[in-house]
């Protein structure tokens, strides 16, 4: 390399001293926390799920049992079974809310903000135990819900929770009514659409369902992508609500019992550490699994416009 | 003046439908709300908004809980932990993203990478060592294990504030560099009160997922003179236990009042924050 062009390039050594030590000092306390928080758990997690351990005698290590045990778990597959339906019906039906009613926004008027307010405010509040505790109340058999039902003539007297068959349907409800955020995101993505392209297309005598299809959507595809990638990991990971829905214990007949809240379970009511560790591995490579699948998939459905015009 | 009324005509369908399905989206905390003042038995099997008798006695009830504890502590333990956890988040998070967004030093990349992989892996895989860490430390059934890790940067704000502060045009530095200010001066006189609307952002979003934060505290905090406003209802409302809702709904409302607050002061920067970097709220 040319002398002269490496000394524009690079620092005069004292300075390149003094940065170096400079940046160190201020990513320091992030460095620190991500060994002691991140780093060092993570490797001891992955240990911990070769051996038993219930937190009060020291670790013993078992090999792979850990994972072979599962295998065999039935409650194990049932929770897996739980979080798949889960996740297949909560996450496509929170998008398809979010990006029909983005749709709706997209246009002015003086009520926008106070529509916006209105859609959102589920997704800001339904993260709270106060919204779980209420949803569990609505959906008995002398809730609301059902008071409701009967106004328009149809008599149940089920309790939506405590029925196996319906349980995971009030947490997917849950679930689809916090659409807010994702709607903003939507939303947008929308504003960037330039006009034009739908103003050629009415020239062209295009209808709404082909400006959807042929113009909104693959304009949008990298939006969806993202909002797609970002709740299906979400949905993996559901904890809080099913818990407080569920009372605690995925009832009724595990018909709640999602993955998290089992790994819970294992962990911290049955101080089970090593199994919860390995669980937690089993996690990260579905997630894993699911994270590649949509991205790979993205090739043929996203649509990324070439940068040369 | 007839265009006009034809457009009202035309528009009618789209705002009736937007108002009616916006109606369907919060009557569930409106019931709740409602419910809060309504007579116990007046809330089984009931779908009106309206309490047939408007009545306190739910809060006044729900109030002193059992025995010795009232909700003051409550809230007085969630404010502790919330306050304490997001100035934490924002004051290392901001000093962390400076690092990052402004000082060329040997592996930079490397660890801003390890960062972005950290900010993937699920809760789940760290939550068990971690306990077990604070478990030998001692710190079960105290704040610090919630609170400590947050003095330590949030990689998820970090990030964030390293995206404003690069819209930050260098001269502005190299100025105050000529002028004889080190580097940390140049932080807080001059990168930290142009972020100011970043760290509003991360504040909120902060404050309102500790306020929420269900999980940390389900696992460190076992007594009930430490619960947080979020532990007390769950267990309030003990299905083993509860029959009193009227209380339970009156407490879960008043707990809702610092999020509809930060709702309704700050929903620009929570619109703002999720349409610009997809935070999930």
């Amino acid at each position: 390399m040319d002398s002269n062009a490496r000394a524009i390039a690079r620092p005069r050594p004292r300075q390149a001293l003094a940065d170096n030590l400079a940046g160190y000092a201020f990513i320091g306390p992030w460095l620190f926390g991500f060994f002691a928080f991140s780093l060092i758990p993570i490797f001891s997690s992955a240990y911990f799920s070769f051996t038993r351990y219930d937190l009060l005698s020291s670790p013993v290590f078992i090999g792979a049992k850990n994972y072979a045990a599962m295998l065999r778990d039935s409650v194990f597959w049932k929770s897996l079974g739980v979080t798949f339906f889960y996740v297949a019906f909560a996450v496509p039906l929170r998008l398809i809310f979010a990006l029909l009613l983005a749709m709706l926004f997209n246009r002015k008027s003086r009520l926008m903000r106070l529509y916006q307010a209105v859609y959102y405010f589920p997704s800001i509040v339904g993260g709270s135990i106060a919204v779980a505790v209420l949803w569990r109340r609505l959906f008995k058999d002398d809730g609301a819900i059902n008071s409701i039902l009967a106004v328009f003539g149809i008599d149940t007297h089920i309790s939506w929770i405590g029925n196996p068959k319906t349980a995971i349907w009030t947490l997917i409800l849950l679930a689809a009514w916090q659409f807010g955020s994702s709607m903003l995101i939507f939303l947008a993505g929308l504003k960037q659409i330039p006009e034009s392209y739908y103003e050629s297309a009415n020239l062209d005598g295009a209808g709404s369902v082909r400006k959807f299809v042929s113009i909104t959507i693959p304009q949008l595809s990298s939006v969806i992508l993202f909002n797609l990638l970002m709740q299906t990991i979400n949905g993996f990971t559901v904890f809080t609500q099913a818990f407080v829905i569920s009372g605690g214990n995925g009832d009724p007949m595990n018909n709640t019992l999602v993955y998290a809240l089992y790994l819970y379970q294992k962990s911290f009511s049955y101080y089970e550490m090593g199994y919860g560790c390995a669980m937690a591995w089993i996690l990260v490579l579905i997630i894993s699994i699911f994270t590649a699948l949509i991205f790979k998939s993205s090739s043929s459905w996203v649509y990324y416009e070439s940068k040369e015009n | 003046m007839n265009y006009k009324r034809r457009k009202w005509v035309r528009l009618f369908p789209y705002h009736f439908f937007l108002i009616a399905f916006g109606f369907v989206m919060v009557y569930p905390i409106l019931w709740m709300v409602s419910s809060s003042f309504k007579e116990n038995a007046e809330i089984f099997g009931n779908a009106s908004l309206l309490p047939g008798r408007v009545v306190l006695d739910n809060y006044a009830r729900g109030w002193r809980y059992i025995g010795k504890l009232t909700f003051a502590t409550f809230f007085e333990n969630s404010l502790l932990y919330t306050v304490l956890a997001t100035f934490g988040t924002v004051v290392s998070s901001a000093i962390i993203a400076y690092g990052f967004a402004r000082i060329r030093f040997i592996g930079r990349n490397f660890w801003f990478a390890c960062m972005m992989v950290s900010l993937m892996i699920p809760y789940q895989v760290t939550m068990i060592p971690q306990f077990i860490m604070f478990f030998q430390l001692k710190w079960v059934n105290s704040f610090l294990p919630l609170i400590v890790p947050m003095f330590f940067g949030q990689p998820f704000f970090v990030f964030l504030i390293i995206q404003f502060i690069r819209g930050i045009p260098q001269e502005l530095d190299e100025a105050a560099k000529i002028d004889g200010c080190g580097r940390f001066r140049i932080f807080r006189d001059i990168i930290m009160p142009l972020c100011v609307p970043a760290i509003i952002t991360s504040a909120i979003f902060q404050f309102y997922w500790k306020w929420d934060d269900f999980l940390g505290p389900l696992l460190y905090l076992n007594k009930p003179k430490l619960y947080t406003v979020s532990l007390a209802l769950r267990m309030f409302s003990d299905p083993a236990t509860s029959t009193d809702w009227g209380a339970i709904f009156a407490m879960s409302t008043l707990s809702l009042v610092p999020i509809f607050l930060l709702f309704v002061f700050f929903q620009k920067y929570l619109v703002q924050g999720i349409s610009t970097t997809g935070l999930k709220a």
